[in-house]
C-alpha cells in the first residue's frame, strides 16, 4: 500500500470582504467545490481537519453539519498564520499512518477589520501600546535593511511585483497594479513600512481533498512534505513577540526549522523548486522568508529582487498568485489558499499567472505562536 | 493624582524607576517581565531583580495610528533596547520621530503616564528616552 499522498481536488472561496456572508457559508462553498472536484461522494472521507483562528467554537463542525457530512472525526486546528499548514500536516499523517484513505482539509476565516487584534496579547500589553503588530514587522524590516542591504525601494518592489501578479488572480482581494512611487508614497504605517507594503486581514476559505496516491494519472499532484515547527526560545523579534530575549542571529527561526524538516521529508532542496508561495504579511517578510527558506542566500534577498529572480518569468517566481499582499490574509485559510494555487500551477491551470513547466512547488506560512509551516508539492 | 501601574510587577517607581526582570540561576539569562520559570533553559526558581535603567537602542520605529486597546497619545516610538544585563526588550520610546533616533543610541528608562482612567487615576507605564547626559 502506497503511503504517498495526492491532492484529489481543491476548492476556494475568494479572499476579500463579504459583509453578508458567514464564515460557515464560505467554508461550505470551498468544501463543496473540493469534494466535487475530487469526485468524493457523501461518506467518502474518513476525517476532516479545519484550520481557523477567529471562527470560535467548533467552526469546522458547523461547515460539515450544514453539508450533512458529519459522524467522522472533525478537528479544528489553530496554529496562528500556519493553521492551514498544520491542518494539512495532520491530514497527510492520517493517510500515511494507514488510518484513513481520504481526508478533507479546509481553512476558513472572517477577520476583524484593521490591525489584527489578538487574545495573544495580554490586556496590559494592549493598554501599554505594545500590541502593535505592524511595529514588530517594521523592526524586522529595519533589521533586514541593516543586515541584507535591502532598501526602501526593494521593499516597495515586493509590493509592486505581488500586486502585478494579483491582477491576474480572480480570487485575490486587490487586483490593481501599483507603481514603485505609489507604494513609497502611500501612508507611512510604521517606518519604513507604508500602507501598500502591508497585507490586509480579510475573509475567505480554501479546501483540499487528500487521498492515498493511486496510479500515476497525468496531472497528479503529490504532497511531498507538510512540516510544522514552532520557535526556539530566545529570539526577541520572533513571531511569538515576547517582551524580552535576544536578536540572536545564530538562532534558527521557525521557518528555517520547518523548511529543513520539509526538504528532508520530501528528499528535495530549494534548488529543485520551480515556484514558491511565501508569507508576505509585509514586504520585508517576503524577503526574510526567502532567506529563511533558502530560496536565496542569507543576505541575498535584495540581490534576488535586483536580478528579478522572484518575478513571474524569473528563475524562481515567488508569490505568483499575488501573495497575501494582493490576496489579503484570512489566517486559517491562507496556507491552504497557497496549496490551491500551487496545485493549479503544477497542473498548468493558473492562467495568466502560470509558471511554465512547474514541477515542484513550496508553500510557506509563519506567524503568531510562533508557528511556521512549509508544504512541498510535486507533479 | 493617584498613579497606578498598567500592570503589577513590571517596574518599581523608586529612584526614578527600575524595570523588574528575573535572572535564571542556571543559565544566567534574564527575562522581562519577571517570571518564576526560565523561558530559555526551563529551569525554575528565577529570581526577580531590578534591571539597569540605562541601555542601548537596537532597533526602532514610530507608531502613528492608535493600536487596539491603547488609550495613550499617538504617535509614539517603539523599539528594541539592550540592557547591560544582556537582555533585549521591546519598549515604547518617548521620542516618536524616527529621524531623531539612531541604532546604538544610549537610552534611559522613564516611568510615564499613559492615560487617566475613569476613576481619575493616572495609568503609568515604562518607556525609554534618548539619554541626554551621554549624547
Amino acid at each position: 500500500m502506497s503511503d504517498a499522498v495526492e491532492i484529489a481536488g481543491v476548492g476556494i472561496h475568494p479572499f476579500g470582504r463579504f459583509a453578508d456572508k458567514s464564515v460557515t457559508a464560505m467554508g461550505v462553498e470551498a468544501v463543496k467545490q473540493a469534494l466535487a472536484a475530487a469526485g468524493v461522494a457523501r461518506g467518502g472521507f474518513q476525517a476532516a481537519y479545519c484550520g481557523t483562528v477567529y471562527s470560535g467554537v467548533a467552526a469546522g463542525h458547523k461547515v460539515l453539519t450544514a453539508l450533512g457530512q458529519t459522524g467522522i472525526p472533525i478537528v479544528n486546528v489553530e496554529a496562528g498564520c500556519a493553521s492551514g499548514g498544520a491542518a494539512l500536516g495532520l491530514g497527510v499523517e492520517a493517510i500515511r499512518s494507514g488510518r484513513c484513505d481520504t481526508v478533507l482539509v479546509f481553512g476558513i476565516e472572517k477577520m476583524p477589520k484593521g490591525i489584527i487584534r489578538s487574545s495573544f496579547f495580554e490586556p496590559w500589553r494592549e493598554q501599554a501600546g505594545l500590541a502593535v503588530t505592524p511595529a514588530y514587522f517594521a523592526l524586522r524590516a529595519q533589521r533586514l535593511m541593516r543586515d541584507s542591504g535591502v532598501t526602501r525601494e526593494h521593499l516597495a518592489y515586493v509590493s509592486v511585483k505581488n500586486h502585478a501578479n494579483g491582477v491576474h488572480n480572480p480570487h485575490a482581494m486587490f487586483r490593481k497594479p501599483f507603481t514603485l512611487e505609489q507604494v513609497l508614497g502611500s501612508a507611512v504605517v510604521c517606518e519604513p513600512l507604508t500602507l501598500f507594503m502591508l497585507c490586509s486581514p480579510n475573509e475567505g476559505a480554501a479546501a483540499i481533498v487528500l487521498r492515498r496516491a493511486r496510479g500515476d494519472a497525468p496531472g497528479r499532484v503529490l504532497v511531498r512534505a507538510a512540516a510544522l515547527r514552532s520557535h526556539l526560545p530566545g529570539s526577541v523579534l520572533g513571531e511569538h513577540t515576547p517582551m524580552s530575549g535576544l536578536l540572536d542571529e545564530d538562532l534558527p527561526p521557525p521557518s528555517q526549522l520547518a523548511a529543513r524538516a520539509a526538504y528532508e521529508e520530501a528528499g528535495l532542496g530549494p534548488e529543485d523548486l520551480d515556484l514558491a508561495e511565501v508569507q508576505d504579511t509585509d514586504s520585508a517578510r517576503e524577503l526574510i522568508s526567502c532567506e529563511e527558506l533558502g530560496l536565496c542566500a542569507k543576505g541575498g534577498a535584495g540581490k534576488m529582487l535586483d536580478e528579478r529572480r522572484s518575478d513571474l518569468g524569473g528563475a524562481l517566481p515567488v508569490n505568483a498568485s499575488g501573495g497575501l499582499l494582493a490576496k489579503g490574509e484570512p489566517l486559517g485559510a491562507s496556507a491552504l489558499g497557497q496549496v490551491v494555487e500551487l496545485y493549479w500551477q503544477l497542473r498548468g491551470e493558473a492562467g495568466r499567472r502560470q509558471v511554465e513547466g512547474a514541477k515542484v512547488a513550496l508553500g510557506h506560512t509563519v506567524g503568531r505562536g510562533a508557528n511556521a509551516s512549509v508544504v512541498i508539492l510535486s507533479r | 493624582m493617584e498613579q497606578v501601574p498598567v500592570h503589577e510587577g513590571l517596574f518599581t517607581s523608586d529612584g526614578g524607576g527600575r524595570l523588574l526582570g528575573a535572572r535564571c540561576a542556571a543559565c544566567e539569562r534574564w527575562q522581562f517581565p519577571a517570571g518564576p520559570d526560565c523561558p530559555y533553559c526551563s529551569a525554575d526558581g528565577c529570581e526577580t531583580r531590578p534591571l539597569s535603567p540605562r541601555g542601548t537602542l537596537c532597533l526602532f520605529t514610530g507608531v502613528l495610528n492608535r493600536p487596539p486597546g491603547y488609550l495613550g497619545e499617538v504617535p509614539f516610538g517603539f523599539g528594541v533596547v539592550e540592557l547591560p544585563e544582556g537582555v533585549q526588550l521591546i519598549s515604547r520610546l518617548t521620542e516618536a520621530d524616527p529621524t531623531k533616533l539612531r541604532c546604538g543610541m544610549q537610552v534611559r528608562l522613564e516611568i510615564v503616564p499613559l492615560h487617566v482612567d475613569d476613576a481619575g487615576r493616572e495609568i503609568m507605564s515604562y518607556a525609554f528616552a534618548p539619554d541626554e547626559a551621554t549624547r
